[in-house]
């Protein structure tokens, strides 16, 4: 597959062939991972830098592994130990990078277009790992897989978003792909935490929860920062979990084979019940963190097959 | 001094409406006389003005210098330099430096350098409040004496309602506005875009399109109180510039300003995270750039101002919330204002109105004329030479214009500030 880009910076600028591309390439590394086997010539002599502004365990972890599944170089930096805190820019860590030969760069940041940044003045491919409530690109391509593989398709199924739209890169990067690909899609949550405008993105807006789950095929909860229960857009966390917390009487309105997912780590009893989470006949969420690895090596490997056309 | 006579150009007084091709005779730095054939002049320096307008020069009511406070920025000497290139001969200097222009001593040393710089007319506006704090009321009676031309808090709006009462009420004893940036603060804290789905789009916190009207509303209610007069400032939406014009049409001491961001540009331009496009306020809608256009050729708005805010590339190279607000607008004020003329939106004379006469009038400054013994401040241009902005390659330290990469017709060829030729 071609990309438009050598980086990944979002979904926004991805066409579904290019979705498509990606998600037939992660099937087959998912199957191979469940093999037991790696490709480590994909990456081989190739260094990936995971660079970690903020914090993250299971993102920065799937795209280690993913690395080394391809044979690559992987080094980890993360905030607290770089001179980020030492009050470099971003630009002179963009400087450090390039002279260090770096070849595949995953940027996660709190600034929405910190990768972006980055991108115009790296000479590596910069893979978003989630910027500000901007882009996570490559949760929704691993959500999609996780979808796909259950339902077969995207196209034409209707799926729930919950909790908070507005602070949510996870949500933009859904809403952008499932668009892109045909799927229905609502988003769920009070208005406080849903996000100006994005009814022009071709969502529908539910504030009763019961309504936006009626008949869906997919549910998915997203994490429900506490930062904002002090900042006051919901009044408490008992009061967000009887309305927007996905237990299972809410999830009984959603159809009878609706999967459960969540971008993870979960608030257990703030935006999802636990008894639902742990469902094993419903909740797909450890299959999203398996088909993570597989979605981030099928990255990896496009975009270092592009840099190489490129070079 | 030699006397110079300026010959063959279209001179153009919006004021009187004076618009005829002749020549300008400039003797002791003021205007000796104006019209059409002069003839031959002994001793003048002739400029040939064939194919250009000469207009009074530009009246820019609304800029940041850097300095004191910002040099890295911006000078005061590197400013005069932008100016004089852009045609302005004269500029209203915001308070929030660093001091702020809360003291007379301040005031007068503002005007003393635009004077020992000789190339613009520096008029200092004095703070509302003290150190632009938001908290009390600043010494108008002496700041004006000391020639403060208005009071205004610059980037920062005048928050409280107790606080702009006092504000409009003591500066009408003194026969003062208050210039208030209309944003209400607790809808606009921590925004870097107008909210709506551009800005979700983007993952920016949005600031929503009614801050701007809630503040003109409030400001418009208080000014009835008072009996105060009120300035708002780079006034960005149609539906703050419908409260001002029916508070105009009801008589009110209310009046506004624009920039050309905000008739030129929609926010579209901050896609793939410009920050040299992120303003305060923020770029608006299509529609709202429409309502400012209209309100330009209606007369709502008084004046066009650059509304200058040096910024450093350290300033703007972060990611797009962190990076701070404000564009350049010396060198591209006309060039920019003469886009709408060129487009049909604007007559010549409204545009050219707006951008000299309008504003000294408001302001009650002895310029923006081109009238016999008045003194000689004026631009030559040549309005259909194109000429393209670039970021890097524009007069003065700051570069950080939202127009880089534009291409623009009306190339200033000449200033003249007290009658010497300051650029050209």
């Amino acid at each position: 597959m071609r990309l438009p880009t050598r980086h990944l910076l979002g979904i926004e600028t991805l066409h579904p062939r290019d979705i498509s591309a990606f998600l037939d390439l992660a099937e087959s590394y998912a199957l191979l991972n469940r093999s037991g086997k790696t490709r480590r010539d994909v990456l081989r002599g190739r260094t990936l830098i995971n660079l970690f502004f903020e914090d993250s365990t299971r993102t920065r972890t799937s795209f280690e592994l993913a690395g080394k599944r391809l044979g690559a170089d992987v080094i980890n930096m993360s905030v607290s130990t770089s001179s980020v805190s030492k009050g470099e820019t971003l630009l002179d860590t963009a400087a450090t990078l390039n002279a260090m030969n770096c070849d595949l760069l995953v940027v996660r940041h709190k600034a929405s277009g910190a990768p972006a940044l980055l991108a115009q003045k790296v000479d590596a491919a910069v893979i978003n790992a989630g910027d500000g409530m901007h882009e996570h690109p490559t949760q929704a391509l691993l959500d999609a897989l996780t979808i796909r593989r259950h339902k077969g398709t995207l196209e034409g199924l209707t799926i729930a978003i919950c909790g908070d739209i507005a602070h949510s890169r996870v949500a933009r990067s859904n809403i952008l792909l499932l668009i892109a690909m045909g799927s229905q899609v609502r988003v769920v949550g009070p208005p406080t935490l849903i996000p100006s405008g994005i009814e022009q993105f071709g969502v529908s807006v539910f504030h009763d929860m019961r309504e936006g789950l009626r008949d869906a095929d997919i549910v998915m909860a997203l994490r429900l920062q506490t930062e904002r229960m002090s900042g006051g857009l919901i009044p408490s966390a008992r009061e967000f979990f009887t309305f927007y917390g996905l237990d299972a009487a809410k999830l009984a309105l959603a159809k009878p084979d609706a999967l459960v997912m969540h971008p993870g780590p979960m608030n257990r009893g703030v935006e999802i019940d636990s008894q639902v989470a742990d469902d094993v006949t419903r909740s797909v969420i450890r299959e999203q963190v398996e088909m993570g690895v597989a979605v981030r090596m099928a990255v990896l490997d496009v975009l270092a097959r592009t840099a190489l056309r490129n070079a | 001094m030699r006397d110079t006579l300026i010959a063959g150009a279209r001179v153009i007084d919006p004021a009187s409406g004076h618009d005829a091709v002749g020549d300008c005779l400039i003797r002791a730095g003021v205007i000796a006389d104006f019209g059409g054939d002069l003839g031959r002049v002994d001793g003048a320096d002739v400029i040939d003005g064939a194919d250009c307008i000469l207009c009074p020069g530009l009246v820019d009511v609304r800029a940041s210098l850097g300095e004191p406070g910002f040099e890295y920025r911006e000078t005061i000497a590197s400013a005069a330099l932008a100016a004089s290139a852009g045609g302005i001969t004269t500029i209203a200097v915001l308070p929030d430096n660093a001091p702020a222009t809360d003291d007379p001593a301040l005031v007068r040393a503002l005007a003393g350098a635009g004077e020992a710089g000789g190339r613009i007319t520096i008029v200092p506006y004095g703070a509302a409040t003290r150190g632009c704090k938001g908290e009390s009321i600043a010494e108008y009676g002496l700041l004006r004496a000391a020639g403060a031309i208005a009071f205004s808090d610059g980037a920062r709006a005048i928050g409280p309602a107790g606080l702009m009462r006092r504000a409009l009420s003591y500066a009408r004893g003194f026969g003062a506005m208050i210039v208030q940036h209309p944003e209400e603060p607790s809808l606009a804290a921590g925004g870097a875009a107008t909210s709506g789905a551009r800005a979700t789009l983007m993952g920016l916190p949005g600031i929503p399109v009614c801050a701007e009207a809630m503040m003109v509303a409030r400001d418009i209610t208080l000014v009835e109180l008072t009996g105060g007069a009120v300035h708002f400032a780079h006034v960005s939406t149609g539906a703050a510039l419908d409260l001002i014009r029916a508070a105009k049409s009801r008589g009110l001491a209310v009046t506004c300003d624009t920039a050309p961001p905000y008739f030129d540009l929609n926010e579209t331009a901050i896609g793939d995270f410009r920050t040299y496009a992120k303003l305060s306020p923020p770029l608006r809608t299509e529609d709202d750039r429409r309502a400012v256009v209209a309100a330009l050729a209606d007369g709502t708005i008084d004046a066009v101002v650059s509304d200058h805010q040096p910024r450093d590339a350290d300033d703007k190279r972060l990611p797009f919330a962190e990076a701070a607000p404000g564009g350049a607008g010396l060198a591209t004020l006309l060039a920019i204002t003469l886009a709408q003329v060129q487009s049909g939106a604007l007559p010549l004379h409204t545009a050219l109105s707006l951008l000299t006469d309008r504003p000294a009038t408001l302001f009650g400054l002895d310029t923006g004329r081109i009238a016999k013994g008045k003194p000689a401040d004026l631009c030559l241009f040549a309005p259909e030479r194109s000429w393209r902005i670039e970021a890097g390659k524009l007069p003065g330290k700051a570069q950080n214009t939202p127009f880089d990469g534009r291409a623009v017709e009306g190339v200033v060829l000449g200033t003249w500030k007290a009658g010497v030729r300051v650029f050209g």
